[in-house]
């Protein structure tokens, strides 16, 4: 907790740097952006996220772990942010669907989700994509089967599934493509 | 003029949704707010003895906590009717927080309110709660003996009686009969975004923002709850994170958030946990169905008996009516259905996607397949024999059907083999078989006038708008293309607005209608503010469309022509410039057809569905899904694929995953989070192939439009079940199929 700067009040830690279980500042590295709010130490990722810092892209479904909607990246890694601290991101980079886009335009997996109807309701999506996302870069998506087993932990109840596939598999192909010209 | 209607237009909320700006309920940002949580019974039935709020009053944060003892009791009583119609639309007749009364494990028995989302769930768990338990009912089975049969379901709008000729006549008569009982487990909808609802007053008036599928019916049914006017209650809703039936009634934690904020003097934001969920919003009650089907040897039927029995609340006679479907479809002049009820300690049930349809088709459609299998007929052809072109309750003649060529293009397409000798086919250790089912929905409709209003500015562009809500089924995409080629304008020039009780009325979106009566309300306000801009062009002096006949004038891109002279026009813009005329605008309306129409109003599809059954384990894998329908038009053949596809994959969660228990012991629910209620996941779901069949339909509504929304469910999960038979030659009845049904057969070589 030595990143802690004491400008928006809360209790000074003490002397061994412990904190109590009041609202303390916690300066989280959001989508680049360091911001800083008092946030108790009970507080998931995903809370910190939408109920403190507006970013409200990443949802809340189940709160257990289950749903997959809060799926965000800490450190490159697609974790759940409702099972996931807030205190323990501290000194890490924490992305979510709001930082992936570059300026005016789509990220290549949001296009597809688009091109190929990959949702419905919408509420599970953002989830989906940085799943889908992450997927590429651990190389699970070598075919559908590995697709669709590493893309299970993240729930659509509208069941865009097959949809979702083909867009994960339009992302693949056209990066595959991408490295195949520059080869 | 159609250039638009049909097209696959991506959905105009992509890229919000994709990008994580559209905002749903419970991201309604507003200053001051507090959060609510609820604090639900342990028990399923008895008495609450004594709360000790001390502790969570004093918590950190804690603004209020509520109970039956200090709350203040709701001036209205709730009485159920479905959304569909217009009214306050309870989903059970039952207000909790009023009195020390125990009906159900989950009914809520304190509101904690606090600054923080995490102070209100601490302080919710330091509530205490003492009760008085008593003995409880929530399966058929702890409840057998005292069923009754009501005089009518589903909200009082369904007999559960349907009788046509003589069943036991029929049954005596019929060369082969089959008799057999299924059993259905409970479902619950578990869309992914939770119920919510924010609530802010100002002085007398509350706005509502809520998780609905009717956001009329959240505003009619907040003021009657709480004494209230509808005009002091105005409801926000733009996004949902889908419903399926969880949000088509409008459940007590709706009013109570309103009542709450208003006690608390600030506004306050409720949101259900996940395991809430499974007790706040109804369910589809778990159900046992007999059905006895009498059948000459050339396939006629002579009878069928469907019967089925379903526990309900104590405040409610609800059931899913499981025999609209089967009562109707198939020519047979000796029919009988009932429906018994269980008092029990549970919720009342609610829709459920499908509700009713879903169930009565897997028992109907299984014994059928049972009937072909002893006939030796071909499952398609015992269907194609037997469906009626008539409505067998009413023997009107459909408005439209196309069910043969579903038939047709759907067993073209998924390659159906006639020969259904089971264990025939088999890919290592995997056997593998093809099941088909008739699938069916009705249109359903409201006795309420349905509205939108269309307004032009000069500049040509336009806004349509009426009171609905988008979850998922595209309605803000397709009404723009609707109300495009209503107005003649480039589908870039209009905007659907939604989500706002202040619009123009149209129904709660259940029942699969929205699409049919919201695009008849819009292409009326579309076509009537043309109709009246060509009439204002062709009665101007300064127009060159003066003095023409308004029927002999298009409009193309916003651009008045005469049709046999297309260079003879004018832009709306120009006429509208000339006359000084800022903006003009209509009112659409559309009295949906009536009870008393001369046809029937069925959609029709037909399902195929190739499984592998592990030899070994038992597992049922899907391979394969291919659903063939004959919704009227489609509006736009990207989102009515994706939301018929949707429905095929919850019937495959209807027929192999889904189901929760009532643990009997203690009343409560046994599967109360995505974790234990199994609903598929990606590695589940094959690739899913969709025939549409566009039958044209002059009769239903102005557009010949039917509803995708909920049929994609019907009959997949008996296509399934059959092919389970057809690879195994095991019959399940019992849903969801597991592994236990299976494994003492398969290895042995069938039942």
């Amino acid at each position: 907790m030595d990143q802690r700067d004491h400008t928006v009040g809360g209790p000074p830690p003490t002397p061994d740097g412990a904190r109590g279980p009041v609202a303390a500042p916690v300066r989280l590295r959001v989508n680049g952006v360091d911001r800083e709010v008092p946030l108790e130490p009970r507080v998931s990722l995903l809370d910190a996220l939408r109920e403190h810092l507006g970013l409200t892209g990443s949802k809340k479904g189940c709160d257990q772990g289950t749903c997959g909607a809060c799926t965000v990246w800490v450190d490159g890694r697609r974790v759940l942010g409702c099972l996931t601290l807030a205190v323990t991101c501290v000194g890490r980079e924490v992305t979510t669907i709001e930082g992936i886009a570059p300026a005016d335009g789509l990220h290549p997996m949001q296009q597809a989700f688009v091109d190929h109807d990959a949702f419905q309701c919408g509420y599970c999506t953002p989830g989906q994509i940085m799943s889908a996302i992450a997927l590429l870069d651990e190389g699970h998506a070598g075919d559908d089967a590995q697709i669709a087993e590493w893309m299970s932990g993240n729930i659509c109840r509208c069941a865009a599934y097959p949809n979702i596939r083909a867009a994960i598999r339009q992302c693949r192909d056209q990066r595959e493509g991408a490295r195949g010209a520059t080869a | 003029m159609t250039t638009n209607i049909g097209r696959p237009v991506p959905r105009v909320d992509g890229r919000q949704k994709v990008t994580g700006a559209a905002r749903y309920t419970a991201e309604t940002v507003l200053p001051g707010l507090l959060h609510a949580t609820i604090v639900g019974a342990t028990i399923a039935h008895g008495r609450v003895v004594a709360v000790d709020t001390s502790a969570a009053r004093t918590a950190d944060g804690v603004v209020a906590v509520y109970t039956h003892e200090n709350l203040p009791k709701i001036p209205g009583q709730p009485h159920l009717i479905p959304s569909l119609f217009g009214f306050p639309a309870p989903g059970q007749s039952h207000f909790p927080l009023q009195d020390d009364r125990i009906h159900f494990a989950g009914q809520p028995v304190a509101v904690v309110v606090a600054e923080e989302h995490e102070q209100a769930q601490y302080a919710a768990r330091l509530v205490r709660v003492e009760y008085a338990p008593e003995p409880s009912i929530t399966t058929v089975e702890q409840g057998r003996e005292q069923a009754y049969e009501p005089e009518r379901i589903f909200g009082g709008f369904v007999p559960a009686r349907t009788e046509r000729g003589d069943v036991a006549a029929g049954l005596a008569e019929a060369d082969v009969r089959v008799d057999a009982t299924y059993r259905l487990a409970a479902n619950h909808h578990h869309p992914i975004e939770p119920s919510a609802t924010v609530a802010v007053w100002d002085g007398d008036q509350v706005t509502v923002h809520d998780t609905t599928m009717g956001i009329k019916a959240t505003q009619l049914t907040v003021s009657a709850l709480l004494g209230l006017h509808p005009t002091q209650v105005r409801v926000l809703t733009r996004f949902v994170g889908g419903s399926f039936g969880a949000k088509a009634m409008v459940w007590p934690h709706v009013a109570l958030t309103a009542h709450v904020a208003r006690q608390v003097g600030r506004p306050v934001k409720l949101v259900l946990t996940r395991p809430q969920m499974s007790a706040a919003h109804g369910h589809r009650e778990a159900q046992e169905h007999r059905v006895a089907v009498g059948v000459r040897r050339d396939g006629t039927l002579t009878a069928i008996q469907h019967q089925k029995i379903s526990v309900t609340s104590p405040f409610d006679d609800w059931a899913e009516p499981v025999v609209g479907v089967s009562s109707s479809i198939y020519r047979c002049a000796n029919f009988s259905g009932v429906h018994r009820l269980v008092r029990g300690n549970t919720m009342t049930p609610t829709f459920t996607r499908g509700p009713g349809e879903a169930a009565g088709m897997f028992a109907l459609e299984s014994t059928l397949d049972e009937v072909a299998e002893r006939l030796g007929i071909d499952p398609v052809e015992l269907r194609l024999r037997n469906l009626s072109e008539t409505d067998q309750n009413t023997g009107k003649p459909w408005s439209s059907s196309g069910v043969a060529e579903c038939f047709a293009r759907g067993a073209a397409r998924f390659g159906w083999d006639p020969d259904r000798t089971p264990r025939r086919r088999r890919d290592g250790h995997w056997l593998i078989g093809t099941g088909v089912a008739t699938s069916a929905y009705p249109v359903v409709y409201s006795a309420q006038v349905q509205r939108a209003r269309a307004r032009l500015y000069s500049d040509g562009t336009a806004v349509v708008e009426t009171g609905t809500q988008e979850f998922g089924t595209g309605v803000s995409t397709v009404m723009g293309q609707v109300a495009a080629d209503a107005l003649g304008l480039a589908l870039d020039r209009v905007r659907f607005e939604f989500g706002d009780t202040n619009m123009p009325n149209s129904s709660a979106t259940v029942g699969s209608a929205g699409a049919g009566s919201i695009s008849a309300a819009v292409h009326r306000a579309g076509t009537a503010l043309r109709d009246q801009l060509v009439g204002r062009a062709v009665a101007d002096p300064g127009s060159p469309l003066h003095g023409a006949a308004p029927e002999s004038v298009v409009v193309t891109d916003g651009r008045m022509a005469l049709r046999d002279d297309p260079e003879v026009g004018e832009t709306y813009g120009e006429l509208m410039h000339r006359g000084l005329q800022g903006e003009v605008e209509a009112i659409g309306e559309w009295r949906p057809t009536g009870f008393d129409a001369p046809f029937g109003m069925m959609t029709f599809g037909a399902q195929f569905a190739e499984v592998a059954v592990d030899e070994d384990l038992g597992l049922v894998r899907v391979r394969r899904l291919v659903g063939a329908f004959a919704p009227g038009r489609v509006l736009n053949r990207s989102t009515a694929r994706s939301q018929l596809m949707g429905g095929m994959i919850w019937g495959m969660g209807q027929a192999l995953l889904e189901g929760n228990e009532f643990d009997p012991r203690s009343g409560r629910w046994a599967n109360n989070g995505l974790g234990e209620y199994l609903v598929a996941v990606n590695a589940d779901v094959p690739e899913v192939e969709i025939e549409l069949v566009e039958v044209e339909d002059r009769l239903v509504n102005p557009l010949g439009v039917k509803g995708v929304g909920e049929i994609g469910l019907v009959g997949t999960a008996a296509a399934i079940a059959n092919a389970v038979h057809h690879a195994t030659g095991q019959r399940v009845r019992d849903l969801p199929i597991t592994v236990e049904q299976l494994l003492p057969a398969v290895p042995f070589g069938g039942s």
